[in-house]
Protein backbone atom coordinates (compact mmCIF):
# COMPACT_ATOMS: atom_id res chain seq x y z
CA UNK A 1 0.00 0.00 0.00
CA UNK A 2 1.18 3.57 -0.98
CA UNK A 3 1.76 5.61 2.37
CA UNK A 4 2.53 9.37 2.51
CA UNK A 5 5.40 9.80 4.99
CA UNK A 6 5.04 13.14 6.71
CA UNK A 7 8.13 14.45 9.04
CA UNK A 8 7.09 18.26 8.59
CA UNK A 9 7.73 21.23 10.83
CA UNK A 10 7.01 24.90 10.87
CA UNK A 11 7.35 27.66 13.06
CA UNK A 12 4.67 30.90 13.15
CA UNK A 13 5.13 33.58 15.85
CA UNK A 14 2.68 32.50 17.97
CA UNK A 15 2.14 28.39 16.91
CA UNK A 16 4.27 25.61 16.16
CA UNK A 17 3.58 22.48 14.00
CA UNK A 18 6.07 19.61 14.85
CA UNK A 19 4.22 15.83 13.24
CA UNK A 20 6.11 12.94 12.43
CA UNK A 21 3.62 10.12 11.03
CA UNK A 22 2.87 7.28 8.05
CA UNK A 23 -0.64 8.11 6.91
CA UNK A 24 -2.24 4.64 5.20
CA UNK A 25 -3.41 5.57 1.67
CA UNK A 26 -6.32 3.44 1.79
CA UNK A 27 -10.31 4.78 2.89
CA UNK A 28 -10.74 8.03 5.08
CA UNK A 29 -8.00 9.23 7.45
CA UNK A 30 -9.75 11.62 10.15
CA UNK A 31 -7.29 14.77 10.83
CA UNK A 32 -9.09 15.39 14.18
CA UNK A 33 -8.82 18.05 17.06
CA UNK A 34 -9.52 21.32 18.82
CA UNK A 35 -9.53 24.75 16.60
CA UNK A 36 -5.94 26.01 16.61
CA UNK A 37 -4.81 22.99 16.62
CA UNK A 38 -2.96 22.46 13.57
CA UNK A 39 -5.43 20.63 11.48
CA UNK A 40 -5.50 22.83 8.20
CA UNK A 41 -2.03 23.97 8.54
CA UNK A 42 -0.69 20.19 8.24
CA UNK A 43 -3.14 19.68 5.63
CA UNK A 44 -1.63 22.84 3.70
CA UNK A 45 1.71 21.58 4.28
CA UNK A 46 0.89 18.29 2.77
CA UNK A 47 -0.64 20.31 -0.17
CA UNK A 48 2.75 22.48 -0.55
CA UNK A 49 0.79 25.58 -0.04
CA UNK A 50 2.93 26.45 3.06
CA UNK A 51 6.49 27.28 1.38
CA UNK A 52 8.20 27.74 4.99
CA UNK A 53 7.39 23.96 6.06
CA UNK A 54 10.39 22.50 6.76
CA UNK A 55 11.46 18.46 7.53
CA UNK A 56 10.35 15.62 4.89
CA UNK A 57 7.41 14.49 3.17
CA UNK A 58 6.76 11.66 0.67
CA UNK A 59 4.55 9.90 -1.27
CA UNK A 60 4.97 6.35 -2.49
CA UNK A 61 8.61 6.84 -2.90
CA UNK A 62 8.37 10.54 -4.56
CA UNK A 63 9.77 12.98 -2.58
CA UNK A 64 7.47 16.07 -2.46
CA UNK A 65 9.54 17.65 0.42
CA UNK A 66 13.09 17.58 1.19
CA UNK A 67 14.33 20.76 2.93
CA UNK A 68 17.82 19.50 3.94
CA UNK A 69 18.37 18.88 0.38
CA UNK A 70 16.62 22.07 -0.91
CA UNK A 71 13.86 19.90 -2.71
CA UNK A 72 9.87 21.18 -2.86
CA UNK A 73 7.76 19.88 -5.19
CA UNK A 74 5.27 22.58 -6.10
CA UNK A 75 1.62 21.91 -5.19
CA UNK A 76 0.38 21.52 -9.00
CA UNK A 77 2.69 18.87 -9.65
CA UNK A 78 1.98 16.43 -6.50
CA UNK A 79 -1.42 15.21 -7.78
CA UNK A 80 -3.50 15.91 -4.30
CA UNK A 81 -6.92 17.02 -4.59
CA UNK A 82 -7.61 19.95 -2.11
CA UNK A 83 -11.51 20.68 -1.23
CA UNK A 84 -11.36 24.02 0.82
CA UNK A 85 -13.53 25.04 3.62
CA UNK A 86 -14.92 27.86 1.12
CA UNK A 87 -15.04 26.03 -1.48
CA UNK A 88 -13.35 28.40 -3.65
CA UNK A 89 -14.92 28.16 -6.84
CA UNK A 90 -13.92 30.00 -9.54
CA UNK A 91 -16.71 32.92 -10.07
CA UNK A 92 -15.68 33.25 -13.72
CA UNK A 93 -16.75 30.25 -14.75
CA UNK A 94 -20.43 28.54 -14.70
CA UNK A 95 -20.70 25.06 -12.25
CA UNK A 96 -19.19 22.90 -15.52
CA UNK A 97 -16.83 25.30 -16.39
CA UNK A 98 -14.78 25.22 -13.20
CA UNK A 99 -15.39 21.03 -13.58
CA UNK A 100 -13.62 21.11 -16.99
CA UNK A 101 -10.94 23.59 -15.66
CA UNK A 102 -10.33 20.39 -13.72
CA UNK A 103 -10.58 17.31 -16.15
CA UNK A 104 -8.39 19.34 -18.79
CA UNK A 105 -5.38 19.57 -16.72
CA UNK A 106 -5.90 15.97 -15.91
CA UNK A 107 -5.98 14.39 -19.42
CA UNK A 108 -3.97 11.36 -19.78
CA UNK A 109 -3.33 11.05 -15.76
CA UNK A 110 -4.12 7.11 -15.30
CA UNK A 111 -6.92 7.19 -13.27
CA UNK A 112 -10.86 5.79 -13.38
CA UNK A 113 -12.22 9.24 -12.56
CA UNK A 114 -14.53 10.49 -15.31
CA UNK A 115 -16.76 13.40 -16.12
CA UNK A 116 -20.16 11.90 -15.93
CA UNK A 117 -19.35 9.38 -13.00
CA UNK A 118 -18.40 12.92 -10.72
CA UNK A 119 -21.67 14.28 -12.33
CA UNK A 120 -23.48 11.01 -11.01
CA UNK A 121 -21.85 10.57 -7.93
CA UNK A 122 -22.46 14.56 -6.64
CA UNK A 123 -25.57 14.92 -8.48
CA UNK A 124 -24.82 17.80 -10.16
CA UNK A 125 -26.21 17.14 -13.60
CA UNK A 126 -29.02 20.24 -12.35
CA UNK A 127 -26.08 22.61 -11.70
CA UNK A 128 -23.97 22.61 -14.82
CA UNK A 129 -25.59 25.37 -16.31
CA UNK A 130 -25.65 27.54 -13.01
CA UNK A 131 -23.33 30.62 -12.18
CA UNK A 132 -21.13 29.22 -8.98
CA UNK A 133 -22.85 32.61 -7.18
CA UNK A 134 -26.21 31.35 -7.59
CA UNK A 135 -25.18 27.99 -5.51
CA UNK A 136 -25.89 27.02 -1.80
CA UNK A 137 -23.64 26.50 0.56
CA UNK A 138 -24.49 22.57 0.02
CA UNK A 139 -24.66 22.86 -3.70
CA UNK A 140 -21.11 24.73 -4.11
CA UNK A 141 -19.18 22.45 -1.88
CA UNK A 142 -20.66 19.48 -3.62
CA UNK A 143 -19.10 21.16 -7.08
CA UNK A 144 -15.98 22.09 -5.09
CA UNK A 145 -15.31 17.93 -4.60
CA UNK A 146 -16.69 16.85 -7.69
CA UNK A 147 -13.72 19.81 -9.51
CA UNK A 148 -10.96 18.36 -7.47
CA UNK A 149 -12.12 14.62 -8.28
CA UNK A 150 -12.16 15.88 -11.86
CA UNK A 151 -8.08 16.62 -11.30
CA UNK A 152 -7.74 13.07 -10.76
CA UNK A 153 -5.76 13.17 -7.70
CA UNK A 154 -3.53 10.59 -5.88
CA UNK A 155 -4.70 11.69 -2.70
CA UNK A 156 -7.71 13.67 -1.67
CA UNK A 157 -7.35 16.53 0.93
CA UNK A 158 -10.90 17.75 2.84
CA UNK A 159 -9.98 21.11 5.24
CA UNK A 160 -13.39 21.16 7.38
CA UNK A 161 -15.83 20.86 4.19
CA UNK A 162 -18.65 20.73 5.80
CA UNK A 163 -17.69 23.44 8.53
CA UNK A 164 -20.05 26.63 7.35
CA UNK A 165 -22.78 24.54 6.47
CA UNK A 166 -26.13 23.45 8.23
CA UNK A 167 -26.67 20.48 10.66
CA UNK A 168 -29.29 20.02 7.58
CA UNK A 169 -26.92 20.08 4.42
CA UNK A 170 -24.56 18.02 6.60
CA UNK A 171 -26.05 15.39 6.22
CA UNK A 172 -27.16 15.69 3.01
CA UNK A 173 -23.48 15.98 1.85
CA UNK A 174 -22.48 13.38 4.21
CA UNK A 175 -23.03 10.27 1.96
CA UNK A 176 -21.16 11.61 -0.83
CA UNK A 177 -17.90 12.07 0.61
CA UNK A 178 -18.83 8.38 2.50
CA UNK A 179 -18.35 6.87 -0.19
CA UNK A 180 -15.36 8.76 -2.32
CA UNK A 181 -12.88 6.05 -1.39
CA UNK A 182 -14.76 3.01 -3.00
CA UNK A 183 -16.16 4.78 -5.56
CA UNK A 184 -13.04 6.55 -6.93
CA UNK A 185 -10.64 4.58 -5.70
CA UNK A 186 -9.10 7.87 -3.86
CA UNK A 187 -7.49 7.59 -0.36
CA UNK A 188 -8.81 10.98 1.70
CA UNK A 189 -7.69 12.77 4.72
CA UNK A 190 -10.53 14.58 6.00
CA UNK A 191 -9.81 17.46 8.27
CA UNK A 192 -12.46 18.16 10.94
CA UNK A 193 -13.00 19.06 14.35
CA UNK A 194 -16.62 16.78 14.66
CA UNK A 195 -16.36 13.90 16.26
CA UNK A 196 -19.62 13.36 14.29
CA UNK A 197 -18.00 13.50 11.13
CA UNK A 198 -15.16 11.28 12.55
CA UNK A 199 -17.27 8.72 13.43
CA UNK A 200 -19.34 8.48 10.55
CA UNK A 201 -16.79 8.84 7.83
CA UNK A 202 -13.09 7.57 9.04
CA UNK A 203 -11.72 3.99 9.28
CA UNK A 204 -8.57 5.46 11.18
CA UNK A 205 -7.78 9.10 13.10
CA UNK A 206 -5.06 11.23 13.92
CA UNK A 207 -5.40 13.45 17.18
CA UNK A 208 -3.76 17.07 16.73
CA UNK A 209 -3.83 19.68 19.91
CA UNK A 210 -1.32 22.19 19.85
CA UNK A 211 0.90 21.28 16.50
CA UNK A 212 1.52 18.23 17.90
CA UNK A 213 0.12 14.30 17.46
CA UNK A 214 -1.41 13.44 20.72
CA UNK A 215 -3.21 10.02 19.20
CA UNK A 216 -3.63 7.77 16.07
CA UNK A 217 -4.77 4.72 15.14
CA UNK A 218 -8.34 3.52 14.28
CA UNK A 219 -11.39 5.28 15.33
CA UNK A 220 -12.81 2.72 17.03
CA UNK A 221 -9.73 2.84 19.47
CA UNK A 222 -8.88 5.96 19.31
CA UNK A 223 -12.41 7.05 20.74
CA UNK A 224 -11.80 4.22 23.72
CA UNK A 225 -8.85 6.03 24.83
CA UNK A 226 -9.66 7.52 28.27
CA UNK A 227 -6.54 10.24 28.04
CA UNK A 228 -7.69 12.24 25.50
CA UNK A 229 -10.16 14.38 27.23
CA UNK A 230 -8.29 17.53 26.47
CA UNK A 231 -7.99 17.11 22.82
CA UNK A 232 -11.24 15.57 21.80
CA UNK A 233 -13.33 17.73 24.99
CA UNK A 234 -14.91 16.43 26.95
CA UNK A 235 -19.22 16.00 25.70
CA UNK A 236 -18.02 14.58 22.96
CA UNK A 237 -16.18 11.45 24.39
CA UNK A 238 -17.89 8.07 23.07
CA UNK A 239 -16.97 4.95 21.17
CA UNK A 240 -18.23 3.79 17.77
CA UNK A 241 -20.32 0.45 18.04
CA UNK A 242 -21.14 -1.92 15.31
CA UNK A 243 -23.73 -4.21 15.51
CA UNK A 244 -26.41 -6.04 12.86
CA UNK A 245 -30.25 -5.05 11.95
CA UNK A 246 -32.30 -7.69 12.77
CA UNK A 247 -35.61 -6.45 13.16
CA UNK A 248 -37.86 -3.89 12.80
CA UNK A 249 -41.00 -2.72 14.44
CA UNK A 250 -43.34 -0.24 12.64
CA UNK A 251 -45.80 0.03 15.23
CA UNK A 252 -43.16 1.52 17.45
CA UNK A 253 -40.68 2.89 15.24
CA UNK A 254 -37.70 1.06 16.26
CA UNK A 255 -35.21 -1.21 14.85
CA UNK A 256 -33.83 -4.02 16.52
CA UNK A 257 -30.07 -4.52 16.54
CA UNK A 258 -27.86 -7.17 17.76
CA UNK A 259 -24.56 -6.16 19.27
CA UNK A 260 -22.58 -10.07 19.80
CA UNK A 261 -25.51 -11.27 21.33
CA UNK A 262 -26.61 -8.63 22.96
CA UNK A 263 -29.84 -6.40 22.13
CA UNK A 264 -30.05 -2.66 20.99
CA UNK A 265 -33.23 -1.03 20.47
CA UNK A 266 -32.72 2.54 18.08
CA UNK A 267 -35.15 4.76 16.18
CA UNK A 268 -36.12 3.14 12.98
CA UNK A 269 -33.38 3.69 10.42
CA UNK A 270 -34.67 2.31 6.73
CA UNK A 271 -31.71 -0.62 6.37
CA UNK A 272 -32.83 -4.09 5.60
CA UNK A 273 -32.18 -7.04 8.14
CA UNK A 274 -28.93 -8.51 8.40
CA UNK A 275 -27.23 -5.50 7.34
CA UNK A 276 -24.25 -3.86 9.43
CA UNK A 277 -24.55 -0.30 11.25
CA UNK A 278 -22.32 1.75 12.79
CA UNK A 279 -22.83 4.62 15.33
CA UNK A 280 -21.64 6.38 17.77
CA UNK A 281 -22.54 6.13 21.86
CA UNK A 282 -21.33 9.26 23.54
CA UNK A 283 -19.81 8.61 27.09
CA UNK A 284 -22.44 11.00 28.67
CA UNK A 285 -25.58 9.31 27.39
CA UNK A 286 -24.32 5.91 29.64
CA UNK A 287 -25.37 5.36 32.67
CA UNK A 288 -23.93 2.49 34.90
CA UNK A 289 -26.23 -0.04 37.61
CA UNK A 290 -24.47 -3.28 39.56
CA UNK A 291 -28.26 -4.94 38.88
CA UNK A 292 -30.01 -5.20 36.16
CA UNK A 293 -32.48 -2.66 36.71
CA UNK A 294 -36.87 -2.68 36.20
CA UNK A 295 -39.01 -1.04 35.98
CA UNK A 296 -37.02 1.84 33.98
CA UNK A 297 -37.80 3.44 30.40
CA UNK A 298 -34.42 2.68 29.44
CA UNK A 299 -34.62 0.35 26.59
CA UNK A 300 -31.00 -0.68 26.38
CA UNK A 301 -28.85 -2.39 29.53
CA UNK A 302 -26.01 -4.41 27.87
CA UNK A 303 -23.77 -6.26 30.32
CA UNK A 304 -20.36 -6.12 30.78
CA UNK A 305 -17.43 -5.47 33.36
CA UNK A 306 -15.49 -2.36 33.63
CA UNK A 307 -12.62 -2.98 32.47
CA UNK A 308 -10.94 0.54 33.42
CA UNK A 309 -11.61 3.84 35.55
CA UNK A 310 -10.01 7.45 35.58
CA UNK A 311 -10.94 9.74 38.05
CA UNK A 312 -10.61 13.41 37.34
CA UNK A 313 -8.86 15.13 39.84
CA UNK A 314 -10.42 18.77 41.27
CA UNK A 315 -13.83 17.52 39.38
CA UNK A 316 -17.18 16.04 40.04
CA UNK A 317 -16.45 13.53 36.90
CA UNK A 318 -14.76 9.76 35.80
CA UNK A 319 -14.97 8.22 32.61
CA UNK A 320 -15.05 4.50 32.62
CA UNK A 321 -14.58 1.57 30.19
CA UNK A 322 -16.79 -1.27 30.04
CA UNK A 323 -16.16 -4.29 28.40
CA UNK A 324 -19.40 -5.68 26.87
CA UNK A 325 -18.11 -8.16 24.69
CA UNK A 326 -16.93 -7.44 21.47
CA UNK A 327 -16.88 -3.51 21.80
CA UNK A 328 -16.25 -1.26 24.58
CA UNK A 329 -18.54 1.62 25.93
CA UNK A 330 -17.27 4.94 27.52
CA UNK A 331 -19.43 5.93 30.70
CA UNK A 332 -19.55 9.07 32.14
CA UNK A 333 -20.43 9.02 35.48
CA UNK A 334 -19.48 11.09 38.88
CA UNK A 335 -16.64 10.36 41.23
CA UNK A 336 -19.38 9.79 43.69
CA UNK A 337 -21.37 7.13 41.53
CA UNK A 338 -18.06 5.01 41.66
CA UNK A 339 -17.34 5.65 45.52
CA UNK A 340 -21.33 4.48 46.49
CA UNK A 341 -20.94 1.71 43.94
CA UNK A 342 -17.93 0.25 44.66
CA UNK A 343 -16.88 0.16 41.29
CA UNK A 344 -13.16 -1.18 40.03
CA UNK A 345 -11.84 -3.11 37.45
CA UNK A 346 -13.47 -6.24 37.04
CA UNK A 347 -16.75 -5.55 38.56
CA UNK A 348 -19.48 -6.67 36.77
CA UNK A 349 -21.80 -4.06 35.57
CA UNK A 350 -25.13 -3.15 33.47
CA UNK A 351 -24.42 -0.41 30.89
CA UNK A 352 -27.96 1.77 30.40
CA UNK A 353 -28.40 3.31 27.23
CA UNK A 354 -31.36 5.38 25.91
CA UNK A 355 -32.66 4.73 22.78
CA UNK A 356 -33.39 8.20 22.46
CA UNK A 357 -29.63 8.87 22.47
CA UNK A 358 -29.19 7.29 19.13
CA UNK A 359 -31.48 9.67 17.27
CA UNK A 360 -29.54 11.85 15.89
CA UNK A 361 -28.82 10.54 12.11
CA UNK A 362 -25.31 11.77 11.38
CA UNK A 363 -24.45 9.62 13.59
CA UNK A 364 -25.45 6.62 12.07
CA UNK A 365 -24.51 4.55 8.52
CA UNK A 366 -24.33 1.57 6.93
CA UNK A 367 -21.33 -0.52 7.49
CA UNK A 368 -19.94 -0.38 4.78
CA UNK A 369 -16.21 -0.35 5.48
CA UNK A 370 -16.22 -1.83 8.86
CA UNK A 371 -13.06 -2.06 10.72
CA UNK A 372 -12.52 -5.61 12.65
CA UNK A 373 -13.89 -5.19 16.33
CA UNK A 374 -11.04 -5.46 18.90
CA UNK B 1 -12.47 77.80 -43.06
CA UNK B 2 -11.69 74.16 -44.20
CA UNK B 3 -11.83 71.49 -41.99
CA UNK B 4 -8.68 71.13 -39.65
CA UNK B 5 -5.79 68.52 -40.59
CA UNK B 6 -7.07 65.11 -38.77
CA UNK B 7 -3.09 64.18 -38.59
CA UNK B 8 -2.58 65.29 -34.93
CA UNK B 9 -6.09 63.08 -34.09
CA UNK B 10 -4.35 59.61 -35.81
CA UNK B 11 -0.77 60.82 -33.92
CA UNK B 12 -2.25 60.77 -30.57
CA UNK B 13 -4.63 57.89 -30.93
CA UNK B 14 -1.64 55.83 -32.40
CA UNK B 15 0.79 57.32 -29.23
CA UNK B 16 -2.20 55.97 -26.81
CA UNK B 17 -3.03 52.67 -28.32
CA UNK B 18 1.26 52.20 -28.13
CA UNK B 19 1.30 53.64 -24.76
CA UNK B 20 -1.60 51.90 -23.53
CA UNK B 21 -0.30 48.17 -24.96
CA UNK B 22 2.96 48.64 -23.43
CA UNK B 23 1.76 49.83 -19.87
CA UNK B 24 -0.23 46.71 -19.62
CA UNK B 25 3.04 44.66 -20.36
CA UNK B 26 5.22 46.32 -17.93
CA UNK B 27 2.62 46.99 -15.73
CA UNK B 28 0.99 43.70 -14.63
CA UNK B 29 4.06 42.26 -13.33
CA UNK B 30 4.99 45.13 -11.51
CA UNK B 31 1.66 45.74 -9.96
CA UNK B 32 1.72 41.87 -9.23
CA UNK B 33 4.84 42.27 -7.59
CA UNK B 34 3.16 45.44 -5.50
CA UNK B 35 0.03 43.44 -4.44
CA UNK B 36 1.91 39.83 -3.58
CA UNK B 37 5.63 41.07 -2.30
CA UNK B 38 6.16 41.26 1.77
CA UNK B 39 9.06 43.26 0.71
CA UNK B 40 10.06 46.55 2.31
CA UNK B 41 10.84 47.67 -0.83
CA UNK B 42 7.21 47.94 -1.59
CA UNK B 43 6.64 51.20 -0.07
CA UNK B 44 9.47 53.31 -2.04
CA UNK B 45 8.35 51.10 -5.36
CA UNK B 46 4.82 52.47 -4.66
CA UNK B 47 6.03 56.13 -4.16
CA UNK B 48 8.18 56.27 -7.03
CA UNK B 49 5.14 54.67 -9.45
CA UNK B 50 3.12 57.26 -8.33
CA UNK B 51 4.86 60.30 -9.06
CA UNK B 52 3.83 61.15 -11.90
CA UNK B 53 0.63 62.16 -10.22
CA UNK B 54 1.83 64.89 -8.32
CA UNK B 55 4.62 66.10 -10.51
CA UNK B 56 3.72 69.04 -12.47
CA UNK B 57 4.38 67.63 -16.22
CA UNK B 58 6.90 70.42 -16.87
CA UNK B 59 8.99 69.34 -13.96
CA UNK B 60 8.67 64.71 -15.41
CA UNK B 61 9.18 66.48 -19.19
CA UNK B 62 12.48 68.26 -18.22
CA UNK B 63 14.04 65.35 -16.44
CA UNK B 64 12.80 63.21 -19.30
CA UNK B 65 14.65 66.06 -21.86
CA UNK B 66 17.52 65.69 -20.14
CA UNK B 67 17.69 61.96 -19.74
CA UNK B 68 17.02 61.22 -23.24
CA UNK B 69 18.89 63.70 -25.30
CA UNK B 70 21.76 62.60 -27.58
CA UNK B 71 24.34 64.06 -24.83
CA UNK B 72 23.15 61.77 -22.04
CA UNK B 73 24.27 58.09 -21.67
CA UNK B 74 20.61 56.63 -22.36
CA UNK B 75 19.89 59.02 -25.74
CA UNK B 76 23.65 58.63 -26.96
CA UNK B 77 23.28 55.06 -26.61
CA UNK B 78 20.14 55.32 -28.74
CA UNK B 79 21.45 57.14 -31.34
CA UNK B 80 24.63 54.69 -31.38
CA UNK B 81 21.86 51.80 -31.92
CA UNK B 82 19.51 53.52 -34.18
CA UNK B 83 21.00 56.94 -35.62
CA UNK B 84 17.84 58.51 -34.85
CA UNK B 85 16.92 60.96 -31.69
CA UNK B 86 15.11 59.82 -28.72
CA UNK B 87 13.72 64.00 -28.22
CA UNK B 88 12.09 65.65 -30.57
CA UNK B 89 10.58 61.71 -31.87
CA UNK B 90 7.57 59.76 -31.41
CA UNK B 91 9.62 57.50 -29.77
CA UNK B 92 10.95 59.51 -27.33
CA UNK B 93 6.98 60.49 -26.64
CA UNK B 94 6.25 56.76 -26.06
CA UNK B 95 8.84 56.43 -23.32
CA UNK B 96 7.66 59.80 -21.81
CA UNK B 97 3.76 58.19 -22.29
CA UNK B 98 4.85 55.45 -20.41
CA UNK B 99 6.13 57.10 -17.85
CA UNK B 100 3.60 59.58 -17.47
CA UNK B 101 0.88 57.44 -17.11
CA UNK B 102 2.23 54.33 -15.24
CA UNK B 103 0.41 54.79 -12.05
CA UNK B 104 -2.78 54.81 -14.02
CA UNK B 105 -2.28 51.39 -15.19
CA UNK B 106 -0.66 50.48 -11.68
CA UNK B 107 -2.47 51.48 -9.59
CA UNK B 108 -6.10 49.83 -10.83
CA UNK B 109 -3.99 46.75 -11.45
CA UNK B 110 -2.83 46.34 -7.99
CA UNK B 111 -6.11 47.13 -6.43
CA UNK B 112 -7.63 44.19 -8.25
CA UNK B 113 -4.94 41.44 -7.46
CA UNK B 114 -5.12 42.33 -4.29
CA UNK B 115 -8.73 41.99 -4.46
CA UNK B 116 -8.20 38.54 -5.88
CA UNK B 117 -5.87 37.60 -3.14
CA UNK B 118 -4.04 34.76 -2.58
CA UNK B 119 -7.06 31.93 -2.29
CA UNK B 120 -7.80 31.57 -5.92
CA UNK B 121 -3.94 30.89 -6.82
CA UNK B 122 -4.22 28.05 -4.24
CA UNK B 123 -7.03 26.57 -5.53
CA UNK B 124 -5.27 26.94 -8.76
CA UNK B 125 -2.52 24.60 -7.64
CA UNK B 126 -4.89 22.13 -6.42
CA UNK B 127 -6.01 21.83 -9.81
CA UNK B 128 -2.87 21.29 -11.54
CA UNK B 129 -2.20 24.32 -13.08
CA UNK B 130 0.91 26.01 -13.33
CA UNK B 131 1.39 29.68 -11.57
CA UNK B 132 1.73 31.01 -15.74
CA UNK B 133 -1.70 29.04 -16.56
CA UNK B 134 -3.20 30.03 -12.87
CA UNK B 135 -2.27 33.88 -13.89
CA UNK B 136 -3.95 33.70 -17.32
CA UNK B 137 -6.64 31.54 -16.98
CA UNK B 138 -8.11 32.49 -13.05
CA UNK B 139 -6.39 35.80 -12.22
CA UNK B 140 -7.17 37.94 -15.12
CA UNK B 141 -10.27 37.16 -15.76
CA UNK B 142 -10.83 37.95 -12.13
CA UNK B 143 -9.26 41.48 -12.70
CA UNK B 144 -10.91 41.63 -15.54
CA UNK B 145 -12.23 44.92 -14.06
CA UNK B 146 -8.86 46.09 -12.99
CA UNK B 147 -8.05 45.47 -16.62
CA UNK B 148 -10.50 47.64 -17.99
CA UNK B 149 -10.28 50.56 -15.62
CA UNK B 150 -6.78 50.33 -16.48
CA UNK B 151 -6.53 50.49 -19.66
CA UNK B 152 -9.25 53.15 -20.41
CA UNK B 153 -7.29 55.01 -17.90
CA UNK B 154 -4.28 54.91 -19.32
CA UNK B 155 -5.93 55.30 -22.91
CA UNK B 156 -7.75 58.35 -21.55
CA UNK B 157 -4.62 60.28 -19.74
CA UNK B 158 -2.28 60.14 -22.48
CA UNK B 159 -4.90 61.61 -24.91
CA UNK B 160 -5.08 63.74 -22.67
CA UNK B 161 -1.47 64.76 -22.25
CA UNK B 162 0.13 68.15 -22.93
CA UNK B 163 2.60 69.53 -20.37
CA UNK B 164 5.10 66.09 -21.22
CA UNK B 165 4.53 66.34 -24.75
CA UNK B 166 5.47 69.80 -24.88
CA UNK B 167 8.77 69.76 -23.40
CA UNK B 168 9.91 66.54 -25.05
CA UNK B 169 8.22 65.89 -28.19
CA UNK B 170 7.65 69.76 -29.54
CA UNK B 171 5.80 70.15 -32.27
CA UNK B 172 6.48 68.42 -35.03
CA UNK B 173 3.53 67.39 -37.33
CA UNK B 174 3.41 63.77 -38.34
CA UNK B 175 6.02 62.79 -34.97
CA UNK B 176 4.85 64.94 -32.15
CA UNK B 177 2.04 67.07 -33.42
CA UNK B 178 -0.89 65.41 -31.00
CA UNK B 179 -4.06 66.72 -30.44
CA UNK B 180 -3.57 69.06 -27.52
CA UNK B 181 -0.46 70.50 -29.01
CA UNK B 182 -2.56 70.98 -32.16
CA UNK B 183 -5.16 72.76 -30.51
CA UNK B 184 -3.15 74.58 -28.54
CA UNK B 185 -1.22 75.74 -31.79
CA UNK B 186 -4.32 76.59 -33.18
CA UNK B 187 -5.53 79.17 -30.50
CA UNK B 188 -2.33 81.02 -30.37
CA UNK B 189 -2.68 81.68 -33.79
CA UNK B 190 -6.36 82.70 -32.83
CA UNK B 191 -7.81 79.90 -35.22
CA UNK B 192 -10.61 78.94 -33.10
CA UNK B 193 -12.77 77.20 -35.45
CA UNK B 194 -10.36 74.60 -35.91
CA UNK B 195 -9.63 74.46 -32.08
CA UNK B 196 -13.27 73.81 -31.73
CA UNK B 197 -13.87 70.88 -34.28
CA UNK B 198 -10.70 69.55 -32.46
CA UNK B 199 -11.31 69.80 -29.33
CA UNK B 200 -15.15 68.70 -29.89
CA UNK B 201 -14.35 65.66 -31.18
CA UNK B 202 -11.71 64.94 -28.69
CA UNK B 203 -14.86 65.50 -26.38
CA UNK B 204 -17.03 62.97 -27.87
CA UNK B 205 -14.62 60.56 -28.27
CA UNK B 206 -13.68 60.56 -24.89
CA UNK B 207 -17.39 60.53 -23.90
CA UNK B 208 -18.30 57.67 -26.10
CA UNK B 209 -15.02 55.77 -24.59
CA UNK B 210 -16.38 55.80 -21.08
CA UNK B 211 -19.94 55.49 -22.09
CA UNK B 212 -18.65 52.19 -23.47
CA UNK B 213 -16.89 51.16 -20.22
CA UNK B 214 -19.72 51.82 -18.52
CA UNK B 215 -21.98 49.59 -20.31
CA UNK B 216 -19.56 46.93 -20.30
CA UNK B 217 -19.25 46.94 -16.84
CA UNK B 218 -23.01 47.35 -16.21
CA UNK B 219 -23.86 44.45 -19.01
CA UNK B 220 -21.27 42.35 -17.73
CA UNK B 221 -20.19 42.75 -15.00
CA UNK B 222 -17.64 40.52 -13.16
CA UNK B 223 -19.40 38.40 -10.93
CA UNK B 224 -17.59 37.28 -7.75
CA UNK B 225 -18.60 34.89 -5.19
Amino acid sequence: MTELIVDARIAYPNFELDVSHRFGMDGITALFGPSGGGKSTLLRIIAGLEGKAGGRIAFGGEAWLDAGNRIFMPPHRRGVGYVFQDARLFPHLSVEGNLRYAARRSVGIDNRVEMDDVVAALDLRPLLSRRTGALSGGERQRVAIGRTLLTRPRLLLMDEPLAALDVQRKAEILPYIERLPDRFGVPVIYVTHSIDEVARLAQRMVVLAAGKIVADGPVTEVLERLDLQPATGRFEAGVILTAQVVGHDAGFRLTRLDHHGQPIDMPMVDLPIGSGIRFRVRARDVALATVRPTGISVRNILSGTISRIEEEPDTAYAETLVDIGGAKLRARITRAAVADLALAPGTPVFALVKSVAFDRRALVSPAVTVPPES
Amino acid sequence: MGFPDLGPLWLTLHLAAATTTILIVIGTPLAWWLAHTPSRAKSAVEAITALPLVLPPTVLGFYLLVFLSPASPIGGLWVSLTGDNLTFSFTGLVIASVLYSLPFTVQPLQGAFEAVGRAPLEAGATLRASPLDTFFTIVVPMASRGYLTATVLTFAHTIGEFGVVLMVGGNIPGQTKVISIAIYEHVETINYADAHILSAILLIFSFLVLLFVYAMNRRFPVHMG
